[in-house]
């Protein structure tokens, strides 16, 4: 049975993937001066690392994100959230990188998080999670990659949230990377960001099921707040054009007459992904990575000038955005491509025209994105001998 | 190497910092990079020369030169460069003053509506020239803004802007005593290298 599923795997997909873990016993004082007893990162690796360990590619997810980036888990049909970026002959191409992909620290899909047994009191952590930070997750991905043997990845990757990591990576490591790509990302949060973010930890809060984040306790889960967080950031991810040109103004059932209850398909699909959304996340994970991306700001370290943060990088840049997206728009992307030229670091930039917005980076459209992102993985590729 | 791009490079110093604006498939900062050790940067908007830059290891940014250079700080750069642009930029004594704003120096090369070809065109049919160096019929032009190196140097003279260095070619990229001789007249490219007034 399970060699017949996998002969159907597309071609161009890493195919099953079983998911990975690495353990650490000792403490973990995190930013905020909190300390974790000890952590645990689960992981995905995509391709194979070569004999001089130079083409490891390390991929960063981001808010919703997890360690699930490509291929396909037993039993399962929908691939990982980046399928359309990893794999063999892809931009993300697995048969010249080893691609790493960790669950962060404070995410609920395996690593250490809200939902994890809390060794010093048996009990899930819940909402005492201590809040978590960029430079936790990326010390610890640095710690997972001395773990792999890897002393340098030649690429850190990601979008929104990713990209913050990966430019972290740049200021913080900078012996240990050789290509920074931040897509869609920014050099910190905006107002207008911080604000949608209160508003969805608003909403799970104040659910009568969150229980103030004791919710695992009581065996419930606040899925209304959930599902208003998800559907707010849904319709920020999506342009205004983007998600009249896929729903429109279709009605899926129901009338004026009050037949039936009224539904339009934009509503339908806010709910489907809302519901989804609830059944996967948990919701002190939620408020805390959230609460990773308002707390970003790369030039709070170094007197308020983004250009200073960069003075000690040595990777080169590749900085995308797109053009409707206006949750991260391309104007926040130039705020760091005019850093990094100020910093004098050598910089790649593009502004991709397309309807779909911030969730661009996760599409296989448009083709410009991945022919550009392609070329540049190409140099890259060079880099690793 | 293609001969203006040989021209050009010619004019800048090594190891300096060089803003290519639209710099095509970034052939001049390759060259600048390898053999000068030059730090440069492009602008461009054209998506396939964006790739060809991509694919060089060219540090590219998707910039319309319409919309300035108010994003780079003053003395950003030592060499701001310009190649047969001046003439179809909105204004181009704008972008004079924004180059030299962020650039210690500019270099800038247009083709001559001063040449002999172009003043017979005009005198003699009473027509609009279309050249060899100037293809374009009136209505399809991008240059708006035609000039002889005559006016060119007027301008700088007028805005006390230096010029350092001007070398002039035909179109083949020749340069003869002829040419030397009556630049204006003969000449169908001019390189500029100025500075600040």
């Amino acid at each position: 049975m399970a060699t017949t599923r996998e002969a159907e795997y597309p071609q161009d997909s890493v195919g099953r993937v079983v998911p990975q873990r690495a353990v650490w016993d000792v403490p973990f004082v995190l930013k905020s001066g909190s300390r974790l007893p000890g952590y645990e990162l689960v992981y995905e690796t995509y391709g194979e690392l070569n004999r001089s360990k130079s083409n490891a590619v390390l991929v960063c997810h981001a808010l919703s994100g997890n360690h699930h980036a490509a291929g396909y888990h037993a039993g399962e049909t929908r691939p990982g959230w980046w399928e359309t970026a990893i794999g063999p002959g892809k931009t993300i191409d697995t048969n010249r990188f080893f691609v790493v992909s960790p669950n962060n620290i404070g995410g609920c899909h395996g690593s250490t998080g809200p939902n994890a047994i809390n060794p010093e009191t048996g009990k899930a952590w819940g909402a005492e999670f201590p809040q978590v930070t960029v430079e936790d997750w990326v010390a610890s991905q640095a710690a997972l990659a001395d773990l792999l043997g890897i002393e340098r990845f030649a690429a850190v990757i990601g979008g929104s949230l990713g990209g913050m990591q990966a430019l972290y990576w740049a200021i913080e490591y900078p012996d240990r990377i050789g290509h920074a790509v931040a897509i869609a990302s920014a050099p910190w949060l905006s107002a207008q960001n911080i604000a949608f973010n209160e508003i969805a930890r608003h909403a799970i809060q104040t659910d009568p099921d969150y229980l103030d984040g004791g919710f695992l306790e009581a065996g419930k889960i606040p899925e209304r707040g959930l599902m208003l967080a998800r559907m707010l950031g849904h319709v920020t991810y999506l342009s205004g054009f983007g998600l009249g040109q896929r729903f429109g103004r279709e009605i899926r059932r129901g009338d004026l007459s009050g037949r039936g209850s009224l539904e339009f398909e934009v509503e339908s699909y806010l709910h489907y992904q809302g519901r989804n959304f609830a059944g996967k996340f948990d919701a002190n994970s939620y408020v805390n990575i959230t609460r990773v991306l308002d707390l970003f700001d790369l030039r709070a370290k170094h007197g308020g000038e983004l250009a200073h943060a960069f003075k000690d990088a040595t990777c080169h840049f590749l900085i995308l955005a797109f053009s409707s997206d206006w949750r991260f728009s391309p104007e926040r992307s130039k705020e760091i491509v005019d850093a990094l030229v100020a910093a004098n670091k050598g910089v790649v930039s593009a502004v991709i025209e397309t309807e779909h917005g911030h969730d661009a980076f996760l599409l296989q459209e448009p083709a410009a994105y991945h022919r550009l992102f392609r070329a540049y993985m190409d140099r890259v590729a060079l880099g690793c001998g | 190497m293609r001969p203006d791009l040989e021209i050009i490079s010619e004019l800048i110093a090594p190891e300096s910092r060089v803003l290519d604006l639209g710099c095509g498939s970034g052939a001049l900062l390759f060259h600048l990079q390898a053999d000068k050790s030059v730090n440069g940067y492009g602008l461009e908007i054209d998506r396939e020369h964006i790739l060809e830059c991509v694919a060089k290891g060219v540090n590219v940014i998707e910039q319309d030169l319409d919309e300035g250079l108010a994003n780079f700080s003053d003395d950003s750069f030592d060499f701001v460069v310009m190649t047969e642009t001046l003439q179809a930029v909105k204004r181009p004594d704008k972008a004079i003053d924004e180059m030299l704003r962020v650039g210690r120096e500019a270099i800038v090369t247009f083709p001559n509506f001063g040449h002999l070809a172009c003043r017979l065109q005009i005198a003699l049919q009473g027509r609009m020239p279309v050249t060899g160096h100037l293809p374009n019929q009136w209505y399809d032009t991008p240059n708006t803004h035609m000039c002889t190196f005559r006016d060119f140097e007027q301008f700088c003279r007028d805005r006390g802007i230096p010029i350092r260095e001007r070398f002039v070619v035909n179109n083949v990229y020749n340069n003869n005593w002829l040419i030397n001789r009556l630049p204006n007249l003969f000449g169908t490219t001019a390189y500029y290298r100025i500075g600040r007034a």
